[in-house]
């Protein structure tokens, strides 16, 4: 996935989106926005991101998962099996970027990319609904996908490149 | 350059503004896993040794804390569980990336050996003792038979579980505090020297109380000299670091750190030791008692000041 930074407007409807669509109970959720401001005012600059799991390529929640509850599916997507976690929270350790959470249920829960709705063909939630259309959503690999074109003659970024995780969400700057 | 991060949208229980997902249970669970591993270690050592005679306590009394604190230690983890009715997961697979896994599985294995060892003494202990049952005693002749089969087993075991409890942490890089593989030498060593002090409370032999203490001694020197190069491991590294270890060296965990583990829990019994192997008279409790203890804030402080640690993005 790819988030324009300069296109974000920080209004949130990715949020509740996805806590409507994930039925992401109350109180917690599976992406949040990001406001980023460096400088001194008059010179003031902001960045707006709306973040989520990166669904790293090398992601630590798998590896340290005891279960293999956390696992990664075909097509990239770290997904975790409700029925074979624990609750230990060794994921929600390993995790640079905080994205998991504990389910008042007991199991861990995060970010899928709404792999329900892409498997019908469909866009996760967030994508669908952002007013100013700037998640773009698709296939790495693949030259032709919205999120590949893009990246394509944009600067961006991964957030903390340096965990080493290889982070798959790029915000474009 | 001023820079400010503002998180709107969020506000999730035990994430935020700090992750403290790991309560009580887990530092508990590493202390008295590492404080089994000690046991078991020097039961295992002086066995091999041909030491019964002279280590006692070490190769026979000891050993019988271990089962109990294994099985408080499980149970801690246990309870550290949110989804426990799936707890059986754990033993489907085994996964070596996974510190959790492997760990959950050195316990079960160490936990019934260290029960077993126990049992095996068990009629020197309370000479009355009768097993019932013929299968029992024919099983008991056995164990004590291969009793230095058994020692070397349970060494290597503890060996490996008492890395694992540093393992444990050191194996996230999300959380720069616990980032480093000193974790693991370090919570060996200092699972060791609890060990230690559990055998001092209850040895009651002067030659044996020597030598543990002598013992204890080379621990906690490892240990203080593991701690140093832990903090000129952070203090030479990335940013993430820096600020780990800046939380010890003026920031929230400075007091607790520095009165409750290097002092009371290491320097000061040290000294006690040295004095008491010079022929000052000084009760073993206060030194045994005082290590336990800064081992256990030890590893509470490691817990909770870990979590706080994190990536800068
Ligand atoms: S962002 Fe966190 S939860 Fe998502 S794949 Fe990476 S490490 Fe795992
Ligand atoms: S909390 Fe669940 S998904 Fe996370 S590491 Fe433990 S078993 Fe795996």
């Amino acid at each position: 996935m790819a988030i324009d930074t300069t296109k974000c407007v920080g209004c949130g409807d990715c949020v509740v989106a996805c806590q409507t669509e994930n039925n992401v109970p109350h109180g917690y959720c599976r992406d949040w926005i990001v406001e980023n401001v460096a400088g001194t005012y008059p010179n003031v600059e902001i960045e707006l991101r709306s973040e989520r799991c990166n669904h790293c390529d090398n992601a630590p929640c798998v590896r340290c998962c005891p279960t293999g509850a956390s696992h990664i599916v075909e097509g990239g997507i770290v997904m975790v099996t409700h029925e074979e976690c624990i609750g230990c929270g060794a994921c929600i350790e390993s995790c640079p970027y905080d994205a998991r959470y504990s389910h008042p249920e007991g199991y861990v829960d995060k970010c899928t990319f709404c792999k329900h709705r892409i498997d019908n063909g469909q866009l996760p939630a967030c994508v669908e609904v952002c007013p100013t259309k700037c998640l773009y959503f698709g296939d790495l690999d693949d030259p032709n996908s919205d999120v590949s074109k893009a990246l394509q003659n944009r600067k961006w970024k991964v957030l903390a490149p340096e965990a080493g995780t290889k982070p798959q969400l790029y915000f474009l700057t | 350059m001023k820079e400010e991060l503002f998180v709107s949208g969020r506000d999730i229980p035990n994430i935020d503004p700090y992750l403290n997902i790991w309560h009580w249970q887990i530092p508990l669970y590493l202390f008295l896993g590492g404080l089994a591993a000690g046991i078991l270690f020097f039961a295992g050592y002086y066995t091999i040794l041909r030491k019964e005679k002279e280590m006692e306590a070490t190769v026979k009394w000891a050993p019988f804390l271990a089962p109990f604190a294994l099985v408080l230690g499980l149970f801690a983890l246990f309870l550290d569980l949110k989804h426990k009715l799936y707890f059986w997961q754990l033993y489907t697979t085994v996964r070596f990336t996974s510190p959790m896994s492997w760990g959950a599985w050195t316990l079960m294995l160490i936990t019934p050996i260290s029960f077993i060892w126990a049992a095996s003494y068990i009629k020197e202990v309370f000479p009355k003792w009768d097993w019932k049952f013929d299968v029992l005693n024919r099983f008991e002749a056995y164990i004590i038979k291969n009793r230095k089969g058994i020692a070397w087993i349970m060494m290597i075991l503890a060996v490996i579980l008492g890395v694992y409890t540093g393992i444990l942490l050191s194996a996230f890089n999300a959380r720069p505090l616990w980032n480093t593989s000193i974790l693991g030498p370090l919570f060996l060593v200092s699972g060791l020297s609890t060990g230690l002090a559990a055998i001092m409370l209850m040895s009651k032999s002067k030659y044996e109380r020597k030598v543990v203490s002598r013992l204890d001694l080379i621990m906690i020197a490892v240990e203080l000299f593991l701690i140093i190069h832990l903090f000129m491991g952070f203090l030479a590294a990335s940013e993430v670091q820096v600020e780990a270890a800046a939380l010890f060296l003026g920031g929230d965990f400075t007091a607790v750190f520095w009165i409750f583990v290097i002092f009371l829990g290491l320097v000061f019994p040290a000294v006690l030791e040295v004095l008491e192997l010079r022929g000052y008279h000084i009760p073993v409790w206060i030194p045994a008692v005082l290590i336990l203890i800064g081992g256990l804030v030890f590893r509470f402080v490691m817990v909770e000041a870990g979590q706080i640690t994190r990536f800068l993005y």
